[in-house]
């Protein structure tokens, strides 16, 4: 049903040397002192993490942001597969390359994180468990999620060395880990929202509502096709090659219906709990709801016509637009519009942030490095 | 074309059903927790409490914690607030010309903050890994090292601010009242309500504590009651003091033996309401004040537990794992169809 002809994935290869890459090992390398630095004398040696704000930029950016802008693979991955959209499927490995890389990295972000890291195990070990625990759940699904990803990315790494034998086996039973694939995301995502529910009174009531983890499980998707849009535009310009406009037009207009599905849920949220006037008076929270309302809106001014997302720089900025929104509903929930008493301040320090360029320096290295030596990209006619 | 359609009607329900059903749809809610029979706490009464701190420095002793310092000369313990080392401090409310003790106007009050030992406490719902955990019967909020993974959703997660974090140590731990229950076996209760020369920190049952507080409540302002410090001991614990063994061990539960420490005193002007009876579904440590609660810092919270919120949502989506199954189920069978073992790329 999906054997529509593509062209076959191919490696684009070139030098894996060059001034992107060199950018992105300094930035590593950087980062690498720096976590050196935080694990011989802690958190607070690197961090403006304090007991007020106790969670900074590496998990709500790092994890929280970073994963929700690795769901390209499980966002086209559903339209290919289970929306039977066999059309996309050229898109299917570039997105979930950088799916794998940014669940990978949110894992490892974690560790970075945890201040007693060599307890970790804990979290797997039944006799530790704690079912209750929202963040159980979210380590477990996205535990899992990245092994199925690797599985899913496997025959990648089977073309390049030649194990078709393998490959045809584990072909056969992808249309499971597939189905996996999908379900393991819309789990943790979802969840990952439903981890401010347990901080109560200490959310501000525009964040705060038992909707979220049906907020945050429409971002994803979301955010999912506007990294597509993104990376696609990217890569593009920069191995100069064409753009798929032929899907990324019509998938636009995919994610749109999902943006005003977002808004309406939203909006009606709000409503119903009666906290929707806390947005019309002068604070920096109502401020912030208002930024990134407008994010969810403007798409439709900029990609609204058939016309304009025709536009390949028009589809780039709307992608910009989306996942921008969906970082700021969750920054805003877990720091902006976070209060928990004291007088506690926090704003990142300068390793702290360059922590988080370095992983984001990282996924662009690997991206590079896998498209340019793998079959990931569809080979140019 | 037609099954196939039906097969996706099929999948977006369950879809919808998964994520849609936020609500309590099939799965009862959660009730938030309550305070277990013999649970222990405190009764702090801000009117009795005159400042002398001596119950923070006594909380370090028994805790093994290092002083803070935070005035230039660093020669005595001056913490600003509870740490990964400080488990107790005594913050203070002025207003004006703080002539009055205990008026909201022109006067100044004390408040402890410590651990509330919620009955249905948020870290212990948050901790993935139950490095925090509530003793099923004396209701302690309890907290395991050698579990922890440091991921500090605890100190994000309670409304009191309570559990914190020892970031400037490589291997730091979370850091809380556990009203000294390593304490317990020698017979010796939390170490803030021993030293407390006022008995305005009381250690008890938490019912007795409660029964306490609403005794004073009912007193008239300016009359003289008697004040138990050190232990609140049960009426018919009272009727044996003195004795050291037999029946009076017997009846101490266990705790060791002190002379009878009540004494006369004023009845303050208290706020008629007992902070921690309702807030987040009730709390083992309680609390007296002549000025509002909010202005002494204990924020205004529900008479339900965010936990029991949480927990609901979770279960109703997760309980069993019948919805992930069911919704994976379709998802296979859907798959199944549009995944060919080749995707139609190696003829």
């Amino acid at each position: 049903m999906s054997a529509q002809h593509h062209a076959k994935p191919a490696p684009v290869g070139g030098p894996l040397f060059n001034g992107v890459t060199l950018i992105a090992g300094i930035l590593i390398a950087i980062m690498a002192v720096i976590l050196l630095v935080r694990f011989f004398y802690g958190l607070g040696s690197v961090t403006a993490m304090n007991d007020g704000y106790p969670w900074g930029i590496w998990i709500v950016v790092d994890v929280m942001i970073g994963s929700a802008f690795a769901c390209g693979g499980f966002s086209v991955a559903m339209l290919v597969y289970i929306f039977n959209k066999g059309e996309y499927h050229p898109l299917v490995r570039p997105a979930l390359l950088a799916s794998l890389f940014g669940y990978t990295l949110a894992g490892i972000g974690v560790v970075f994180d945890l201040g007693r890291w060599w307890n970790v195990w804990n979290m797997y070990w039944p006799w530790s468990v704690n079912l209750n625990s929202v963040m159980f759940e979210v380590a477990i699904c996205i535990t899992l999620y990245i092994v199925v990803m690797w599985i899913e990315f496997s025959p990648v790494v089977m073309e390049k060395y030649g194990l078709y034998e393998l490959k045809k086996k584990i072909g056969k039973y992808m249309f499971f880990i597939i189905a996996l694939g999908t379900l393991l995301p819309m789990m943790h995502q979802s969840s990952l929202g439903t981890m401010w529910v347990v901080l109560g009174t200490q959310v501000h009531p525009l964040w705060q509502t038992p909707m979220v983890p049906l907020l945050f499980l429409l971002t994803a998707v979301i955010m999912g096709y506007a990294v597509v849009l993104f990376e696609s535009c990217v890569a593009s310009s920069a191995y100069r090659r064409s753009i798929e406009m032929n899907l990324l037009t019509p998938m636009a207009k995919v994610m749109l219906g999902i943006v005003a599905a977002y808004i309406v849920v939203r909006l009606a949220d709000l409503l119903v709990r009666g906290a929707f006037g806390l947005a019309f008076e002068m604070t920096l929270e109502s401020v912030m709801f208002w930024f990134e309302m407008a994010c969810f809106v403007a798409p439709f001014f900029v990609i609204g016509t058939e016309a304009q997302r025709r536009n390949p720089a028009r589809l780039f900025i709307g992608g910009i637009l989306l996942m921008l929104g969906g970082s700021l509903l969750r920054l805003n929930g877990f720091l902006i519009g976070y209060e928990t008493g004291g007088g506690y301040q926090y704003f990142p320090s300068l390793p702290e942030l360059m922590v988080t360029v370095g992983m984001f320096a990282t996924e662009v290295l690997g991206y590079i490095v896998i498209t340019r030596r793998f079959p990931v990209l569809p080979r140019e006619a | 074309m037609t099954t196939r359609r039906n097969f996706l009607k099929g999948a977006l329900a369950a879809t919808g059903a998964i994520v849609g059903s936020g609500g309590t749809a099939g799965v009862q809610a959660r009730e938030t927790r309550k305070v277990p029979p013999e649970a222990l706490g405190l009764l702090y009464d801000a009117t009795l409490c005159v400042g002398c701190k001596a119950c923070v420095a006594a909380c370090k002793e028994a805790n093994g914690n290092p002083p803070e310092f935070n005035t230039v000369d660093q020669l005595w313990d001056t913490p600003l607030d509870t740490s990964g080392d400080t488990f107790n401090i005594i913050k203070m409310y002025r207003n004006g010309t703080m002539e009055t003790k205990d008026a909201e106007t022109n006067g100044y009050s004390f408040m402890k903050t410590s651990c509330m030992h919620c009955a249905d406490p948020s870290c212990v719902s948050a901790c993935p890994v139950s490095a925090m955990t509530k003793n099923p019967v004396n209701g302690i909020v309890e907290y395991n090292p050698d579990k922890c993974i440091g991921c500090r959703y605890c100190v994000l997660a309670c409304p009191f601010g309570i559990p914190k974090y020892q970031f400037n140590d490589p291997l730091g731990r979370i850091g809380k009242c556990e009203l000294c229950r390593h304490r317990h076996k020698d017979g010796h209760y939390s170490a803030c309500a021993e030293v407390c020369p006022t008995g305005a920190t009381l250690f008890g049952r938490t019912e007795d504590l409660l029964a306490e507080a609403k005794r004073r409540l009912a007193l008239k302002p300016g009359s003289i009651t008697t004040y138990p410090r050190g232990r609140l001991r049960p009426a018919q614990e009272k009727a044996l003091q003195g004795k050291d063994t037999g029946e009076g061990n017997k009846a101490r539960h266990g705790w060791r033996h002190e002379p009878d420490q009540s004494y006369e005193g004023v009845v303050g002007n208290y706020q008629q309401h007992v902070y921690g009876e309702q807030e987040y579904g009730g709390t083992q440590v309680v609390k007296l004040s002549g000025v509002p609660f909010e202005k002494v810092g204990m924020p205004k919270l529900p008479p339900y537990s965010s936990a029991a919120t949480s927990e609901t949502i979770q279960h109703t989506l997760y309980g069993g794992l019948l919805m992930p199954i069911a919704v994976l189920g379709a998802l296979t069978w859907v798959a199944k169809r549009n995944v060919k073992p080749e995707e139609g790329e190696e003829e």
